[in-house]
């Protein structure tokens, strides 16, 4: 009896104080959503339009679904760099596929599978190889992409069986595109994976000590190893999406998204050395990210431009609580 | 089986890593020989040395870094800021002569360099976090400051676009640039007191801490001597290319991180030396060379290199178990 209230004072205890600082971090999200919500509609009379929102939400998501994987991998402790190089490489391979004439299901599954496989090994060269994560995906982003380029030189594929477009272009309901519904579905199942289930609690475990952790009997090299097939897998897929948009594919595309999605990450309060974090922090940066530059597009401002933007966001929602925990009034 | 790999890996036959990388380089010009006997000309490795000076300058920093356990993500957009801000000097003011563009891109790169170092150092974010940030920022800011406008050779003076070109005893200027630069940066680790603390703050922070060296300055140092780097290479990369544009140099961090790694700087900081990272990018500059050369076609070069770095960073890996602690000196200073 004494033990049963002694652990839940405990649980209640460690919870409630991460909880807390979770909460203050998703509020300022919100409230960072709210406010760039207010300046676009002030500064053009369609964004409120139904289709204007969910124009917000293409492209956005297709990083968002790498960044729920990623957000599990830089939780453990560990990050890949490589996803831009994997997403190429599976669009190239469900190009091939498509040219050879297969059908839908085929097409798709063979662009899952190549993002699978790359994370593999990813997987085997941090875990068996013992190579730093950052260090063995910078070497197989280079390899990726280059396959890519080799297999594909400057040409481009963009021959798909019927019905694939609709994946990355079709509607589920009214302007809710079948994207959103799939990112709604995938946010939901990491939600549930990271905060209610063993499985979650491991990789939280994982990324705050992985030697205690060990010796607690977690298998961390194999909870590493699936991750990065995870992180690959989700980057597979968003290769689908990316390419069904696209309607064709080059060697080129994706370029850069690993920086991105990384970001994504962070600013939805994930810390890059890992143990701490969660889903609904990285939707909310998304949502955050996808706003701020759809708001910026609306104004013409060009793309490059938006990276000041992305990269002066990420850095001031870092340092401010930083700062405040470290010159702040309440400092004990 | 996997004991025996590891062993041979591990490097127990090759006494120490540089001469593991220096036996890499020339088994690799050995092999080149008999089919372009040509690469060999002094004439001809004097250019592939040229061509590899901005990666071996620029990995240089990137090492002093590395070395307090640090990562800097934006020395390629700093060079392509601090590139595109000379050359914009010298577009508007070509009688201003050399010195002001020199004096501009060092200390402009060293400026953008404690950006990172003092976010790091006073605010402890990781540096990964603060060099992604200001990787995204410099990058835009090149295109700030050009309007979106290339600066072509037509647009530089001959002085702007001589100093990379002038030769001295066959070896180009950059090439001297980055063989006194490796010689400076050598010395200042091997000899200078804050040489020695910056891999004592890599190797064990609290020890360095409790030995009464503030870890974070020194972070905020090799920040700053990488930033100046870059900012340096921002004027040679201009000046040899002879073209300033935004998307300048996009990606090079990566190439230089690799640079780093394949010649034994250590991830996790505190392990690695001057000879190591420069015959780390003569390794990736030689084969860069030698692959058009074989009839490699460029579209295989990327995959060539992917598999070139995987696999360094795979036997590196290996290798860095066996000695951990190498960099400390037995003999007391």
């Amino acid at each position: 009896m004494s033990d049963l209230s002694l652990s839940a004072g405990a649980a209640a205890r460690t919870g409630r104080r991460p909880w807390r600082a979770l909460v203050r971090w998703e509020s300022l999200l919100v409230l960072a959503i709210l406010i760039d919500f207010a300046i676009n509609a002030h500064a053009s009379p369609y964004f409120l339009d139904p289709w204007t929102l969910s124009d917000v939400t293409v492209s956005v998501v297709e990083k968002a679904v790498v960044a729920l994987a990623m957000a599990f991998l830089v939780m453990a402790g560990e990050i890949d760099i490589s996803v831009g190089g994997i997403i190429a490489l599976a669009s190239v391979a469900m190009g091939l596929v498509a040219r050879g004439g297969s059908p839908l299901p085929l097409v798709v599954a063979s662009g899952i599978a190549t993002g699978c496989v790359a994370g593999g090994v990813n997987g085997l060269l941090v875990t068996v190889g013992r190579v730093p994560s950052i260090v063995a995906t910078i070497g197989t982003m280079t390899l990726f992409r280059g396959v890519a380029y080799a297999v594909l030189g400057d040409g481009v594929l963009k021959t798909y069986p019927p019905g694939f477009a609709w994946i990355g272009q079709g509607y589920v309901a009214g302007p809710v595109s079948f994207e959103l519904v799939l990112f709604a579905v995938l946010a939901a199942i990491a939600i549930i994976l990271l905060h209610a289930t063993a499985f979650g609690r491991r990789v939280i475990a994982t990324g705050s000590n992985p030697e205690a952790s060990r010796m607690s009997g977690i298998a961390t090299g194999r909870l590493r190893f699936w991750l990065f097939v995870a992180v690959g897998t989700a980057a597979g897929l968003a290769s689908v999406l990316l390419t069904s948009r696209l309607g064709s594919t080059r060697p080129s595309i994706a370029q850069g998204w690993e920086l991105e999605i990384v970001t994504m990450v962070i600013l939805g309060g994930v810390a890059i050395e890992g143990g701490v974090g969660s889903i609904p922090g990285v939707v909310l940066a998304a949502i955050l990210m996808g706003l701020v530059t759809f708001g910026l597009g609306l104004l013409n401002v060009p793309g490059i431009v938006m990276s000041v933007v992305t990269g002066t966001m990420l850095i001031v929602v870092v340092a401010v609580p930083a700062a405040v925990r470290r010159f702040g009034p309440e400092r004990r | 089986m996997r004991e025996l790999i590891a062993g041979i890996m591990s490097g127990r036959a090759l006494r120490t890593r540089e001469a593991g990388l220096l036996g890499l380089n020339l088994l690799l010009l050995v092999a080149i020989a008999p089919f372009f006997p040509a690469f060999l000309r002094p004439v001809n490795l004097a250019g592939v040395f040229d061509d590899t000076a901005l990666l071996i300058l620029l990995a240089l920093g990137e090492m002093l870094v590395l070395l307090t356990r640090g990562v800097d993500l934006s020395i390629a957009a700093n060079l392509a800021f601090t590139g595109m801000v000379v050359a914009l000097l010298n577009q508007y003011h070509p009688g201003l002569g050399l010195v002001p563009v020199l004096v501009l891109s060092v200390l402009m790169g060293a400026a953008l360099g404690a950006v990172n170092g003092l976010l790091v150092w006073l605010l402890r974010i990781p540096s990964i976090v603060v060099t992604l940030g200001t990787l995204s920022i410099y990058r835009g800011a090149v295109y700030l400051a050009s309007g979106g406008k290339w600066v072509n050779s037509n647009q530089m003076s001959p002085a702007f676009l001589g100093l990379v070109r002038w030769h001295a005893g066959g070896v180009s200027m950059l090439s001297w640039t980055a063989i006194v630069c490796a010689a400076l940066v050598a010395v200042f680790l091997r000899r200078s007191i804050l040489g020695r603390n910056l891999y004592a703050a890599g190797n064990n922070p609290a020890a360095a801490a409790y030995a009464g060296i503030d870890v974070g300055v020194m972070q905020g140092a090799a920040f700053l001597i990488a930033g100046a780097i870059a900012g340096l290479c921002g004027y040679l990369w201009v000046s040899r290319y002879a073209v300033a544009y935004t998307d300048v140099a996009s990606g090079f961090e990566l190439q230089v991180i690799a640079a780093c790694v394949i010649g034994g700087v250590s991830i996790s900081g505190g392990v690695g030396s001057v000879g190591g990272v420069v015959l780390g990018a003569l390794f990736l500059g030689i084969i860069k060379n030698a692959l058009p050369l074989v009839g490699v076609s460029p579209f295989f070069q990327m995959a060539v290199s992917g598999i070139v770095i995987t696999g360094a960073v795979l036997i590196n890996a290996r290798g860095s178990r066996a000695s951990a602690l190498r960099i400390l000196e037995r003999r007391p200073a």
